[in-house]
């Protein structure tokens, strides 16, 4: 078991009787915050003035906000507040969001490609926070990630031979050239592809055969637990479906831990074990898949996944529309960030004045909700 | 051609459509042969995946395709006239008057020196010769029609100030502020997130109500399709392969292709997570360039080994026509039995 001996924060949703996996990724309280340029605020304010009703009889981009957020100089973007997560060894934790929720924020800090501003970070039982990239370069082997867009992931002058073995060669795993180009074929025949891609450049696949590559990669130094980063959001709806039947092929042959984020409420539901969401930078509901798909706790969660498009008419009845934009990370509302855009009537006071705490539900699921039972 | 129902003229009507763009060893068909027609008042999805020849089919409509690109045969009757034989100043008089289009990504489809109020003014001044100032006061109308909160304050903004949903729906204002008869919304939802989509579509029908006017939707995701539409068009490699009512598609779809994308999708909500593997659809789209000679989707086809030798055999030489098939019409030799059919 993992160092940690504090009592875990709320979220630990039991998954039915099966015995605590044991736990590979553990996240207590990080945040990610980034300073703004100047230009920024502008932005940020006139969309802070369309959530909050926009300021009477003044011109948009010109509130209050923007010269409080011109005058602090560099604004900060809360990213990522205060998250903390656990990441069982074997299965797939979904993180779901809309965008600019930070969920991809939240998965590059968990790999260190970001530092955290606050909180800790344990893989596999080392502290990954405050490490140095030396001492990180090890344990980097056994983290990968997996883009949303293959083609930008790509060296466009690398054949695909050279992309997928450069991490055999930065991380010495194959001896000779033969050795190496003997595994590029083998990951390539893992991934569906022929052996003759090798010797190709990435304009010469489609989008789903480049996401087979960026797989085929992120395979190369045998990992254990790989972020998934909206790896099927740019493909066609029926290439989706042949990489989302990869990616779980390669987890039930390698024993894959994942982190998938996506905002595709429908694979979510497919291909997770576990489900986060996120809104705003921090994680408002945390539950396993049955329990949040058949009753969602927090409003959000429940706007967001009756918000999904229904081919069956009889499904539409009890949608949520919500009103309102996503308000900015730069200035989240006081309170639960959710506050304004909630649908819930006759709210108490704390909703708009104390940020809500991650807590265990009666259900099982965790929700940050002061409404939520 | 067109059969003699004495139905009510429809407003637009395609037939025949050609489009085709300049690649190596000769032209390629974007859209090839592609005929269907928008009732009044009616809402007509069209659906297929990248490449297919949706958008084309718009653009063609619009008469927006950029040379090299043409049309090259086929015609496009609105209001009694071919679009596709006006002159150029004829054709603008309908273009964002008559006919409107919104498009998937607004942040490249406005332009980012002009405020919101004059991109959405520009059309009512173009196309009405209206003043400055109705115009302006017409923009502020349409920005409160389509949901933009305190549109006096809102007009002058630039693109760079507003969300993406925001922008959207000055998309859609813009489009909209002639009152046209046709709405041509490509992707209008795809770059939005759900919550944000939602609130949009709802727009969009609440227009269609109050405006009354036909939608061309475009788009890929099915879900959008069965909520918005009445009427559906599939496309496959610039072909229609099956159209139908959005009932009698989704009810059962006759055509290989569009079983497998209505299969390829995960189950959802409470009748959903269970976890069986997904039923992809093997291989990819062909290039245009190099399609095969018979049934276009028979290298991806799912029920093409059910099928006798001869049947392969014909699937493989012969391209099926479009044909009418019980409520549906489809592009296939050997459509699946629709469920009321029973043989």
């Amino acid at each position: 078991m993992p160092e940690h001996t504090e009592p875990g924060p709320a979220a630990q949703a039991e998954r039915g009787p099966a015995p605590e996996a044991e736990v590979l990724v553990s996240v207590r309280g990080v945040s990610k915050h980034f300073a703004t340029k100047l230009a920024w605020p502008g932005r940020a304010a006139a969309e802070l003035d369309g959530a909050a009703g926009g300021v009477p009889g003044g011109r948009v981009g010109f509130g209050g906000r923007l010269w409080r957020s011109v005058s602090r100089r560099s604004a900060m973007v809360q990213a990522v507040t205060e998250v903390d997560l656990e990441i069982r060894r074997g299965e797939t934790l979904g993180l779901v969001g809309e965008s600019g929720c930070g969920k991809s924020t939240l998965g590059r800090t968990i790999l260190r490609l970001l530092a955290p501003t606050a909180g800790r970070i344990v893989f596999d039982q080392t502290e990954l926070t405050g490490m140095s990239e030396r001492a990180l370069r090890p344990l980097r082997r056994r983290m990968q990630l997996i883009f949303q867009d293959p083609y930008a992931s790509l060296n466009p002058r690398m054949t695909i031979g050279a992309a997928i073995a450069e991490p055999l060669v930065i991380h010495h795993l194959a001896a000779t050239a033969r050795e190496r180009s003997d595994r590029v074929d083998e990951l390539l025949e893992t991934v569906g592809l022929r052996p003759d891609a090798a010797r190709r450049y990435p304009h010469e696949f489609s989008g789903g055969q480049r996401q087979r590559i960026g797989i085929a990669r992120a395979l190369a130094c045998k990992p254990q637990f790989i972020v998934c980063d909206e790896p099927i959001s740019a493909l066609d709806v029926s290439i989706q479906a042949q990489i989302v039947n990869l990616l779980e092929d390669l987890q039930a042959a390698e024993r894959l831990t994942y982190l998938f984020i996506s905002h595709d409420l429908k694979i979510v539901q497919h291909i997770c074990d576990r489900i986060a969401v996120m809104y705003l930078g921090r994680i408002v509901e945390l539950a396993d898949k049955a329990t949040l798909y058949r009753a969602p706790s927090h409003p959000y969660t429940q706007a967001l996944l009756s918000a999904v498009p229904r081919i069956d008419a009889r499904d539409r009845v009890g949608r949520i529309l919500l009103g309102g934009d996503v308000p900015s990370p730069i200035d989240p509302p006081a309170g639960c960030a959710f506050h304004p855009r909630c649908p819930v009537k006759d709210k108490p006071a704390a909703c708009s004045t104390e940020v809500p705490r991650l807590r265990v539900l009666r259900n099982g699921a965790c929700a940050a909700c002061h409404v939520a039972e | 051609m067109a059969d003699p129902a004495p139905a009510p003229r429809p407003l637009l009507e395609i037939r025949d459509l050609v489009t085709e763009f300049p690649a190596e060893g000769g032209w390629v068909h974007a859209v090839d042969g592609v005929s269907f027609e928008i009732a009044a008042k009616a809402t007509l999805g069209v659906v297929g995946e990248s490449g297919c020849g949706k958008s084309v089919t718009a653009l063609s409509i619009m008469r927006l395709i950029a040379p090299p690109g043409r049309t090259s045969s086929g015609t496009v009757t609105y209001a009694g006239e071919d679009l596709l034989a006006l002159r150029p100043a004829a054709m603008r008089a309908i273009r964002g008057n008559r006919i409107a289009m919104i498009f998937q990504e607004p942040m490249t489809s406005l332009n980012p020196v002009f405020t919101v109020g004059d991109q959405v003014g520009e059309a009512v001044r173009l196309h009405q010769g209206k003043s400055r100032r109705a115009a302006r006061e017409l923009a502020v109308e349409m920005f409160r029609l389509v949901g933009i909160p305190s549109p006096e304050a809102r007009i002058d903004a630039y693109p760079h100030q507003l969300s993406g949903g925001m922008r959207q729906r000055v998309m859609i204002a813009m489009a909209l502020v002639c009152k046209p008869d046709l709405l041509i919304a490509d992707e209008p939802t795809t770059a939005l997130d759900v919550t944000i989509q939602a609130q949009i579509l709802e727009l969009l029908r609440k227009l269609q109500r109050e405006l009354g006017m036909s939608i061309l939707l475009i788009t890929h995701d099915l879900g959008v399709v069965a909520e918005t539409c009445d009427e559906v068009v599939v496309m496959y490699a610039g072909r229609i392969v099956e159209r139908a009512s959005t009932e009698a598609l989704f009810a059962g779809p006759r055509h290989p292709y569009t079983a497998g994308l209505l299969r390829s999708v995960p189950s959802y909500g409470e009748a959903g997570g269970e976890h069986a593997r997904l039923r992809e659809i093997r291989g990819m789209v062909p290039s245009l360039s190099e399609l095969p000679a018979g049934c276009k989707f028979y290298e991806r086809c799912a029920t093409r080994e059910a099928l006798p030798a001869d049947g392969q055999q014909r699937c493989k030489a012969e391209e099926p026509r479009l044909e009418q098939r019980g409520a549906s019409w489809v592009r296939c030799h050997y459509p699946i039995a629709s469920p009321g059919e029973g043989a």
